[in-house]
This record gives C-alpha cells, sequence and structure tokens, in this order.
C-alpha cells in the first residue's frame, strides 16, 4: 500500500505525540548521566553543564569493578539464551506445525499456561532448588529460567510463521532431492527468518531486562546489569547514586538499540509473497 | 528416460475414503500421459503417489522395472512442477532453478551449475530475469520457472499438476503450445494432470480418464473422442459436450425425441431385449440442411431452435426437447459426475458460421446414423463401440508418436552442441 503525501503527513503527526511519551523518559536519563553530581537535584530538564565523569566512574573508575563484569555476565547469559530457545522453540514449532501428533493441543495451552505464571512465584522455590544443585549464581542458573520464561511465546510466535508457509514449498524440495532436514534448513527456516527474528529478539529483551531472577538467583559471580545498577553506592553515603546509575542505564540501552536497528527490516513480515501464485 | 508402471494402486485415506481404486497403467517411455478428470477423482492423488509424497495403500508402483513404492520422493529421481508452483520466494530465479543441482552432494561444480541453469533458462526465456525474486515475476513467467526446476536436472520423468491452471486464458494455450515442445524436445516421460480437456486432448500421447479414482479409459485422445468406451468419457471429452438424448428401441429403428433412425440387423443384436437406450451425439455430427445437401444415409429432422450463439467461426444452436422419466435419473447422475449444473434437457448443435438457424425459429438439420454412439442406460456402456477401430487408431497414434519422438532427437543429434 503506498500512501498518498497526505495520509504520509497525517501519519506523521500523529506519531509525533507518541513519539515524545517514549523519548521524554529517555532523555531525561541521558540528562542525568551526563549532569555533575553538584546539579543532580536542580529540577532542570535540560542540563547546564555536561560532564562525561559519570561514565569515567562506571567504565574505568570505583563502580568498574561492579558494572563490567555485570555487563559481561549481562551478554553472555542474553545471547546464550536467546540461540538455545530460538533453536529449541523452532524444532518445537516446527514439529507442532507439520505434524499431527497425540497432545499437541496440550502442548499449546501448557506453553500458554506457563507463560501466564507471574515470574516471582517461582523465584523462591528456584531459589532453594538452585542452592541445592549448585546452580545458584552461575550463568547456567540464569539462562535455565529465561528459557522458561521465553519459550512459549517462541513456540507461539514460530508455530504461526511455520504454518503460513505452504506445505508446497517443502513437498518441492523433497521433489528437487531434499532430505527433510535440508529441506528444513535451506527453505523453511529461511522462509521463516522475519519470526526467528522476532522471536530472538523478544527472548534477548526479556533476559537482557530481567530483574527479579537476576536479583534473587546470583551474588557475585553471574550478576547482571539490571541487578548491579541496585548496588551501586555513592562517591559518599551523602551522595546519591543516580547519576552513575543513569550513565549504566544509557550503556546498557546501546546494545538493545543496536539490535533493533539491525534487524528491523527482518522482521517485517511477507516474506513469502510471490512463493505462490500472485 | 524411463517407464512408468502402475499395478493395482489403491489409495485409502486415514478416515477410511477410498481415493484411488485399483488403478493399472503402463507409460512407455518417452511417453506423455494425461490424467483427466472431474474434481475429487483421485488424479492429484495419483501423481502424489508417484512422485512419492502420499503413501501407496496397495499396489506397486514400477520406475524401469524396480519397485519404489517405499522410496522417498528424492530417491525417485522425478521432478514435478505443482499447481501453484512452489517457488522458493527468498531465492532468485537462478537459485531457484539451480536448486536441485545444489542439493546434489559435491556431485557438480559451479559452472557445471551455471552451464545447466544457463541451457534451462535459455529454453524457457528466462535469461532476462536471472537475479529476479518469484515475487516479482508474472504468473506466466513464475510458472516457466517452476519449469526450469523441473528440467534442469536429468529427471526420470517430469510431472505435472495442473500447472496451466492458475494462467489466463491467452497465456495458458501459449504454455499448453510451450510444454507439448519441451517434452518432445526432452523425449522426458511425463505425467500430466489436468481437469481441462482442451489441455488433455491436445497435449497427451494418451489419456485416462477417471471418475472418482476407477478408471474409465486409457487411450489416445482420438481414440477417446470417436470410441469412447462409456456414457462418462463419452459426456467428459469434446467441447460443447456431446448431446445424451433418450431413444425407444422399436421394431427396426430407434425413436428419438426429434426423429426416428432406422437401423441394421447388426445393431439389432446389440439392442435386443432393450426398450429403451442413450444415444450421444457430438454437436458437431448435426448440420444445417439449408446450406448442405445431406450425405447418403443421412437422418433428417426439424425442430425448434430457443437459442443461437454466433461466436464468428461456428455458430451454436441449442434445441430443448422432452427428457423421457426412464432416463432422466441417469442422465442427471451423469449430469453431476461430471460437475454439471443439472441444466435443462436440450440439445447443443455446432453449425457453420454461415448458417441462417436463428433463434425461435424452426429449421431442418440431418445427421449422419454412423457417427451416433448409443448407450446402455443401465451401465452406460457404449454398445457402438468398434473394438477394431479403437484398436487401429490406438497404433496409429502410437507409430506417430514414436515418430515424433524420432524426430526430435534427430533434431536434437543434429542441433549444434
Amino acid at each position: 500500500m503506498d500512501a498518498t503525501p497526505k495520509q504520509k503527513w497525517s501519519l506523521f503527526a500523529v506519531s509525533i505525540p507518541v513519539m515524545l511519551w517514549t523519548l521524554i523518559p529517555l532523555f531525561w536519563i541521558f540528562s542525568l548521566a551526563v549532569k555533575p553530581s553538584s546539579i543532580q537535584a536542580d529540577g532542570k530538564y535540560v542540563p547546564r553543564e555536561i560532564t562525561w565523569d559519570n561514565f569515567r566512574l562506571i567504565l574505568t573508575g570505583g563502580a568498574s569493578d561492579l558494572f563490567l563484569p555485570a555487563l559481561r555476565n549481562s551478554i553472555i547469559v542474553c545471547l546464550l539464551a536467546t540461540l538455545i530457545s530460538v533453536v529449541l522453540a523452532m524444532f518445537c514449532a516446527y514439529a507442532i506445525a507439520r505434524l499431527d501428533f497425540p497432545g499437541k493441543k496440550m502442548i499449546l495451552l501448557v506453553a500458554l499456561g506457563v507463560s501466564f505464571f507471574p515470574v516471582i512465584s517461582l523465584v523462591t522455590p528456584l531459589f532453594d532448588l538452585w542452592r541445592n544443585i549448585g546452580l545458584f549464581d552461575t550463568i547456567p542458573g540464569l539462562v535455565i529460567p529465561y528459557l522458561s520464561l521465553t519459550l512459549p511465546l517462541s513456540i507461539w510466535v514460530l508455530s504461526a510463521f511455520f504454518q503460513q508457509i505452504p506445505w508446497e514449498m517443502e513437498q518441492a524440495a523433497q521433489v528437487d532431492g531434499a532430505t527433510s532436514w535440508q529441506a528444513f534448513r535451506k527453505v523453511i527456516v529461511p522462509l521463516a527468518a522475519p519470526g526467528v527474528f522476532t522471536t530472538a529478539i523478544i527472548t534477548f529483551f526479556t533476559a537482557w531486562n530481567d530483574f527479579v531472577f537476576a536479583i534473587s538467583l546470583t551474588s557475585d559471580n553471574a550478576r547482571t546489569v539490571p541487578a548491579a545498577l541496585a548496588f551501586f553506592t555513592g562517591a559518599s553515603q551523602f551522595e546519591q547514586p543516580t547519576g552513575a546509575i543513569s550513565a549504566a542505564a544509557v550503556i546498557v540501552t546501546i546494545p538493545v538499540v543496536i539490535l533493533v536497528l539491525i534487524f528491523q527490516k527482518r522482521i517485517v513480515a511477507g516474506l513469502t509473497s510471490g512463493a505462490v501464485k500472485g | 528416460m524411463s517407464q512408468i508402471q502402475l499395478k493395482e494402486i489403491s489409495k485409502v485415506y486415514a478416515d477410511g475414503y477410498e481415493a484411488v481404486k485399483k488403478v493399472s497403467m503402463d507409460i512407455a517411455d518417452g511417453e506423455f500421459m494425461i490424467l483427466v478428470g472431474p474434481s475429487g477423482c483421485g488424479k492429484s492423488t495419483l501423481l502424489r503417489m508417484i512422485v512419492g509424497l502420499e503413501d501407496i495403500t496397495s499396489g506397486d508402483l514400477m520406475i524401469d522395472g524396480k519397485r519404489v513404492n517405499e522410496l522417498a520422493p528424492r530417491e525417485r529421481n522425478l521432478s514435478m512442477v505443482f499447481q501453484n508452483y512452489a517457488l522458493y520466494p527468498h531465492l532468485s530465479v537462478y537459485e531457484n532453478i539451480a536448486f536441485p543441482l545444489r542439493l546434489n552432494k559435491g556431485g557438480i561444480s559451479d559452472e557445471e551449475v551455471k552451464k545447466r541453469v544457463g541451457d534451462a533458462a535459455e529454453m524457457l526465456e528466462l535469461n532476462d530475469h536471472l537475479e529476479r525474486k518469484p515475487a516479482n515475476l508474472s504468473g506466466g513467467q513464475r510458472q516457466r520457472v517452476a519449469m526450469g526446476r523441473a528440467i534442469v536436472r536429468d529427471a526420470d520423468a517430469f510431472l505435472f499438476d495442473e500447472p496451466l491452471s492458475n494462467l489466463d486464458a491467452k497465456l495458458r494455450g501459449q504454455m499448453r503450445t510451450e510444454i507439448a515442445r519441451m517434452q518432445r524436445r526432452l523425449g522426458v516421460t511425463t505425467v500430466y494432470v489436468t481437469h481441462d480437456q482442451t489441455e488433455a486432448m491436445t497435449l497427451g500421447d494418451r489419456v485416462t480418464v477417471l471418475k472418482k479414482g476407477v478408471v474409465q479409459q486409457i487411450a489416445s485422445p482420438r481414440e477417446l473422442y470417436e470410441q469412447p468406451v462409456n456414457l462418462f468419457v463419452a459426456g467428459f471429452i469434446g467441447s460443447p459436450p456431446m448431446n445424451f438424448l433418450p431413444a425407444r428401441v422399436e421394431d427396426r429403428s430407434l425413436r428419438l425425441p426429434f426423429c426416428e433412425v432406422p437401423f441394421g440387423e447388426e445393431f439389432a443384436d446389440k439392442v435386443k431385449g432393450k426398450d429403451l437406450v442413450i444415444v450421444g451425439l457430438r454437436p458437431e455430427f448435426v448440420k444445417d440442411a439449408e446450406i448442405q445437401d445431406p450425405v447418403p444415409g443421412a437422418v433428417e429432422f426439424e425442430a425448434d431452435v430457443d437459442v443461437t450463439e454466433w461466436l464468428g467461426n461456428e455458430l451454436y444452436a441449442y434445441i430443448p426437447f422432452e427428457s423421457d422419466e426412464a432416463v432422466r435419473a441417469k442422465l442427471d447422475e451423469l449430469d453431476r459426475d461430471l460437475d454439471g449444473e443439472g441444466m435443462r434437457t436440450q440439445m447443443v448443435v455446432n453449425l457453420e458460421a454461415r448458417s441462417r438457424v436463428r433463434e425461435g425459429e424452426r429449421a431442418r438439420f440431418f445427421f449422419d446414423p454412423k457417427l451416433m454412439h448409443v448407450f446402455d442406460p443401465e451401465n452406460g456402456d457404449n454398445l457402438t463401440r468398434n473394438e477394431e477401430e479403437a484398436k487401429r487408431i490406438a497404433a496409429e497414434s502410437e507409430e506417430d508418436r514414436k515418430r515424433a519422438l524420432e524426430r526430435a532427437k534427430r533434431k536434437e543429434a543434429e542441433a549444434p552442441a
């Protein structure tokens, strides 16, 4: 659908308030991050003075011991959780979309039910269990709960995508000489790519932003950024760590923005158009 | 190159529905076989069983004398063109055509792939579109890409599943001749499923007519047209379709709605004991007596014309008649089998364009009773089928086919490689 210039401008006009609504808090965080600590509480939205002290503090200064390992943990945990979740969800969703087996509905319903559970109700038993079996404060100890959190949604999204891909695609591949695995890898997965990227991004964000699991199931070794931020302290006990926290928040937002910019084109659905008659 | 044999192949679905019932046929090397029938006759199921996308419930499928029932599609070395083309939308036209070659592990070098895709693209006039994605192609171009993907590797046979049904009428005609040319040139055994009888008649060396999963007749298009074995085949082949008229058997003649047709000694035996038969008369066998002198032995009659349709090269005239109650049920059933609409009983005649027959007027017609078919109203069998003539036509078409193949091979050999 091509919008006329008039439609484009009216869409633009409508989106301005939405953009402001979402961007104002972001600018606020940025402004706090670059304000010197003396004027943190001056109540001005636009900083009078700009300083990079807060960034220096968390990257090379006193808070770097807390922040940098947490950043590393965050990256490792999120990438692992995303990778495993997407691969598992892909196989599961493919089976659900293509095969007729008893209990198929059951799996989908259970997956949906699981995603309704309030996260906080899982934390206490997990904390106990993890301490007993030695997963407390380890990277797998975080990856596993993230999987359980993100798999249901991933399976639902991906099975919807797989179901849209015409059966004939795969049959054509088989007739062309592909094994089932080849047909899956060379035809089905590329066609489901928008779905795969969507689930990957959802999974990554869920894990990246999680606070509840991160603060309850880790101590010093596997703490991720959202949890680590809670342990920031000011330069003295009379100072609030607001500036440092804001600076850290700005830094952890950067990978998220980059991810969205890279993948926004891939997320566009409708790749299957042209496969079958127009 | 290979021959395909079907021996009593049946398909029963999990819910007990029997889609294909004991179908047997031999498809010769290089032959163009058509599977045709109204929707739901099991023709596509049969094709999918040959290619291996559908399990065979019972019977044997042999390719070059080897039983292949249990082989996966990729092990059968057949290629197929799907009704909706099933192109890979994420790949360019070049990669779509090259796809089967790329799967061949280690066997084919990039240069060989390039050459073969180039050849196929050349043949199908796709050279200008190789870098485009299927989404940006027209229907006919997509169709050609699907064919390119089928011919690029040395498959033992080509299978087509209603490949032209998504194209508009003009393109369909063009692609039809394109397919015929390609098949002759490559000389590859081909099985082609269609519900369009024009495609069946023009493309096929032989045509298999199916009804509700049962083979009605396997014969050359000419034999189907001239010597159909039963009411169903007669009604299915030909356009406009054959007229079926109820006829009372009298002492030495058949009483039709418009006229009386005398018959000889030989015929009397065939209709002995029956007092009602169904007469099949093709629209083109009826002539306008005003502009043409009746042939010797012709039967003349007068009838009221209800509607006429002038098409430039011919004229259709519709003549209503009262159907006999006794055959009504049979003809209605036939109509349903042929996906008909249960329309009024009328006779269509296909006259010359210069005919002056006009609607609402009474006109004089004649036809040659020798061309008329007579069917048993009980089981639909054709009582006038001439087995010897049928054999002669079959032998002739087989000869034609071999000659055409040979000619194609000679041409191929002569052409600079």
